[in-house]
């Protein structure tokens, strides 16, 4: 896209995708760290996973404050009115994904006995890369500002909402099993639902890459489905 | 690329409450105008909406003024300007020879970039067109015509103790309600306003917009304006011109959120240059 | 910064945030200087030339003024005596009456002198050289006048130009010769005269009323019927080159179409401006005279010919001030339904109305003061004695203009003719100053309508 005529309004909101980019590295090194400590019990990892956190309510703040500045000062409009929408709501989501993250940390040392059989948490691990990768894809596609892509990530989510169904499944069976099994697995389903919500969140920034990129909404036709297994139509 | 118009029924959300009437006031097709060898508008077919704001943006010289300025033949009084093509109000050729200029104007009235009262007082100025058109017979009725307009342009309160008090004594902004109010005076179906704001401040800008919006239940307007926050504010349907051409006419929520063409989008978002 | 100091240079230390610091605001540099006193120069240039100007308007209003009040007073000999109705009948009956009327004046006048106890011995040649011929003046009044006859009248004669002269210090005994016109003792009868109260200076009524005089009685000659053919002149101009005038600029300015003839109309409308008015006289005499035939020497043809000269002024005046009229006025107009004519005479006129106004003042000042065309037809040749009869007369009949007659007056040889000229040229600025208030107050009158 061409410059602005007034060419400090283009640093402006250079700066703030740049922080958006920032604060993506941060939530996905977040989620990466938290599903690591969870696998390797590793406690030091996991209040490291949530003091970080903090990071990312720094850099929501931040951006909040530029867009703010922006809007007051540049009235920003068609593509650049979007560009600043979409960016406050991708860092919304953002810092959601690092919460997310430091409530499986949390749950980490919750879990006071650690993982009996790392078994378990195979599937959650697997959820985890699909996710990250979900998150790696959008990221990447607001940053080459490709709507395609977006799309893609967005028709992709019903596999991680696939995978967490089976993961919910499994973990029934195992409480079913042995009730002895039954504190560890919740915990491990709290964990998987949060991974899941990452990639929701996933999802809610891929559609506002989509928006911010062609001024169109994602028709909402995607069929989705949750643990319930009934299928519904969501509502952001 | 131009869009219908408002496709409005198709948008979930609409966030603005947008007459359902779509009927059309103003129907122009492959409308060419001349300076000398100037080709200042090439081919524009636009559909005015009634009783609707219709905003004409564009970069200076683009020929939105021109354009405007075709839509009451004021383009007449320049003697190089030729005008080509098929403006239709109410289905009536307003180009047609039958068609004279001094009635067209009073049914389309105008309101011009830098407030222009007459050097007379408040009553006259308004009364002047009443007064030429023979709508008053008597002192009382052009009294009250008087009164109406000044009370429709909001500005009744602001003079009514000195009607004659000289109308160029007035503030800048209240002069343009002035104006706006003798406008109204010979009761127009249409009003064309010419950058009706650039010259005030931005409280008096305000006052404007307000009336403008008023007016838009009796009249069908049509601005001109260098501001895009000012079409965006006061706007239903904008227009943006390039080069004498119309790029883009749509529902103002799309041109300012999501325009179709590249030159509209560089223009709204200040890439231009 | 917790402490200030007023040193003048701090140092590059203190104030590490300040950019490199220039040159003190007090320091004016060469340039700077140069520049002011170019100014200075400037301004010097500017009042030296309006001194320059002043001065000379100073020394012609001073000369003016010294030179052409003597023109408004005249030197009065006021003698009383009554004339009985043997006197007249007897005086009716001799060969030469007016000399035995003279005679009666004379003894009056020696009653009257004997009366206020001052003696001088005086002549008969001696009156007339002083006093012109009264014998006529005295007869006539007393033909019109017969119920007079029998009771004191107090006669006011003028006094000749030469004693004239002497009252007011032209002549004195030194510069005199002895001529038939006048001779050094008749100083001494004249001021006898003035000692016994005889001979005054009075207001000269008739030089702004009167008509003008032969070349051997300055005295008598007036600025008024000339004044009167001015006027006649002055408002063939206006009435005629006003509404043409303004009609053909609002024509050009407003619906002419631009092209090459309206182009061509324009050049050759500045250009007339330019012409020399001798040649509209040359035109005037060819045009009017030898053509049409009208009638030579007329304030009409003078109007007419002044029209012509005037017309451009007026026309460039009006189309200037038309063009000042901001376009909005109009667009306002046309933009709620006025017609173009409507558009013009509601309102683009009245706005240029004051710059109209100024124009064709000063189209008229300069057509009041021109001569040169009225040379060539025939007004500054006739001598108007007497006024006109009527107003279509005032028109249609010989008469002079006040330039030429001043131009006449000055030709004369008379000096006391020169004094008259300027008198005139004071009458003549009086008529300008009074026309420009006019214009003046018409102009603020349409000015008031913001």
């Amino acid at each position: 896209m061409t410059e602005h005529t007034v060419s400090s309004y283009d640093e402006e909101l250079t700066t703030i995708a740049g922080r958006i980019a920032e604060m993506g590295g941060v939530a996905e090194e977040l989620v990466s760290d938290a599903v690591s400590a969870l696998m390797r019990r590793d406690l030091v990892l996991a209040d490291q996973t949530i003091a970080k956190d903090v990071k990312l309510d720094e850099l929501l703040l931040d951006i909040e404050m530029r867009n703010v500045q922006v809007i007051a000062r540049r009235q920003p409009m068609g593509q650049d009115l979007r560009e600043i929408m979409a960016a406050g709501r991708i860092a919304n989501d953002l810092e959601r994904v690092g919460d997310m993250a430091k409530n499986v940390a949390k749950r980490v040392i919750a879990m006071d006995e650690g993982l009996k059989s790392s078994t378990l948490a195979i599937g959650v691990e697997h959820m985890t890369e699909l996710a990250l990768a979900q998150l790696k894809a959008v990221l990447d596609a607001y940053t080459r500002r490709d709507a395609d892509a977006a799309k893609l990530v967005r028709d992709r989510d019903s596999e991680v909402d696939a995978i967490y169904t089976s993961i919910f499944r499994e973990l029934l069976t195992y409480m079913m099993e042995d009730p002895r099994n039954i504190t560890q697995c919740a915990h491990l389903l709290f964990c998987a639902k949060n991974i899941e919500r990452i990639g929701d969140h996933a999802t809610n920034i891929a559609e506002n890459v989509y928006y911010m990129v062609t001024g169109d909404r994602l028709t909402d036709d995607r069929p989705r489905m949750d643990e319930t297994g009934v299928a519904d139509k969501e509502n952001a | 690329m131009v869009r219908k118009p408002l496709p409005m029924n198709e948008m979930p959300n609409t966030v603005e409450k947008v007459t359902d009437m779509t009927e059309t006031k103003i129907a122009a097709r492959k409308v060419q105008v001349y300076y000398g060898d100037t080709h200042a508008i090439q081919d524009v077919d636009i559909d005015i909406q009634a009783k609707a704001v219709t905003a004409f943006i564009g970069p200076s010289g683009c020929g939105k003024s021109t354009f405007l300025r075709t839509l009451n033949r004021m383009n007449d009084t320049i003697d190089v300007c030729r005008v080509e093509g098929d403006i239709k109000i109410d289905g009536e050729d307003i180009y047609d020879p039958k068609v004279d200029p001094v009635q067209l104007r009073a049914k389309v009235g105008m309101v011009f970039q830098k407030p222009n009262p007459f050097p007379k007082s408040i009553y006259d100025n308004v009364a002047y067109g009443p007064r030429i058109h023979g709508l008053a017979s008597k002192k009382a009725e052009l009294d009250e015509i008087v009164a109406s307009s000044l009370q429709k342009a909001g500005l009744w309160n602001e003079v009514k103790d000195r009607l004659d008090g000289p109308g160029t004594g007035l503030s800048g902004g209240q002069q343009q309600r002035l104006c706006i109010a003798r406008a109204i005076a010979v009761s127009p179906e249409v009003i064309l306003m010419d950058e009706p704001c650039s010259a005030l401040d931005p409280i008096a800008t305000a006052k404007v917009e307000e009336l403008i919006d008023e007016l838009r239940e009796n009249y069908t307007i049509v601005i001109v304006t260098h501001s895009m926050q000012q079409a965006a504010r006061v706007s239903q349907q904008t227009a943006f011109f390039h080069l004498g051409i119309l790029v883009e006419l749509g529902a103002t929520q799309d041109i300012f959120t999501n325009p179709q063409d590249k030159r509209t989008q560089d223009y709204i978002t200040g890439r231009f240059g | 910064m917790t402490e200030t100091t007023l040193s003048p240079a701090p140092s590059s230390a203190e104030t590490p945030a300040a950019p490199a610091k220039g040159k003190s605001l007090y320091a004016l540099d060469k340039l700077t200087q140069k520049r002011n006193a170019s100014e200075t120069r400037f301004k010097a240039y500017g009042i030296t030339a309006i001194l320059i100007g002043l001065f000379f308007l100073v020394v012609l209003a001073v000369s003016i003024i010294s030179e052409g009040t003597p023109a408004f007073t005249r030197t009065v000999v006021e003698v009383e005596f009554a004339v009985s109705q043997e006197q007249f009948d007897d005086a009716e009956k001799q060969l030469f009456k007016t000399r035995a009327y003279e005679n009666l004046f004379i003894s009056g006048l020696k009653q009257q002198l004997d009366e206020s106890g001052v003696t001088v011995p005086f002549d008969e040649a001696a009156i007339e050289r002083l006093l012109g011929k009264p014998g006529n003046t005295i007869r006539s009044f007393f033909r019109e006048n017969p119920d007079q006859i029998g009771q004191p009248v107090g006669f006011e004669l003028a006094a000749s130009s030469r004693v004239d002269g002497y009252m007011n210090g032209r002549v004195t005994r030194d510069n005199i010769v002895d001529s038939r016109f006048l001779m050094k003792s008749d100083l001494d009868i004249a001021d006898a005269l003035v000692e016994a109260g005889i001979i005054k200076t009075a207001f000269n009524w008739n030089f702004i009323t009167g008509a003008d005089s032969g070349v051997d009685n300055p005295g008598g000659a007036g600025i008024g019927a000339s004044a009167v053919g001015s006027f006649f002149m002055m408002l063939v101009v206006l009435f005629l080159s006003l509404p043409i005038g303004v009609a053909a600029s609002i024509y050009l300015e407003e619906f002419a179409p631009q092209n090459r003839i309206t182009d061509m109309i324009e050049v050759n409308i500045s250009n007339l401006a330019a012409v020399p008015s001798i040649v509209f006289g040359i035109l005037g005499l060819a045009v009017f005279i030898q053509f049409m035939h009208l009638p030579q020497s007329a304030p009409l043809v003078g109007g007419l010919v002044l029209t012509l000269m005037t017309l451009p002024t007026i026309i460039i005046s009006t189309r200037a001030s038309l063009k000042a009229v901001p376009p909005s006025i109009r667009d306002a107009a046309l933009g709620i339904g006025a017609s173009k004519m409507q558009a013009i005479f509601h309102h683009v006129l009245p706005l240029a109305m004051p710059g109209i106004l100024t124009g064709t003042i000063i189209g008229l000042a300069q057509a009041l003061g021109e001569t040169a065309p009225l040379l060539l037809i025939g007004m500054v040749g006739f001598v108007a004695r007497g006024y006109p009869d009527g107003l279509i007369a005032g028109f249609t009949e010989p008469n002079s203009a006040m330039p030429a007659q001043i131009y006449t007056w000055a030709a004369r040889a008379d000096y006391a003719f020169y004094e008259k000229a300027w008198g005139g040229i004071i009458v003549l600025l009086v008529f300008l100053l009074s026309m420009n208030i006019l214009a003046i107050i018409l102009r603020r009158r349409f000015e008031r309508r913001w």
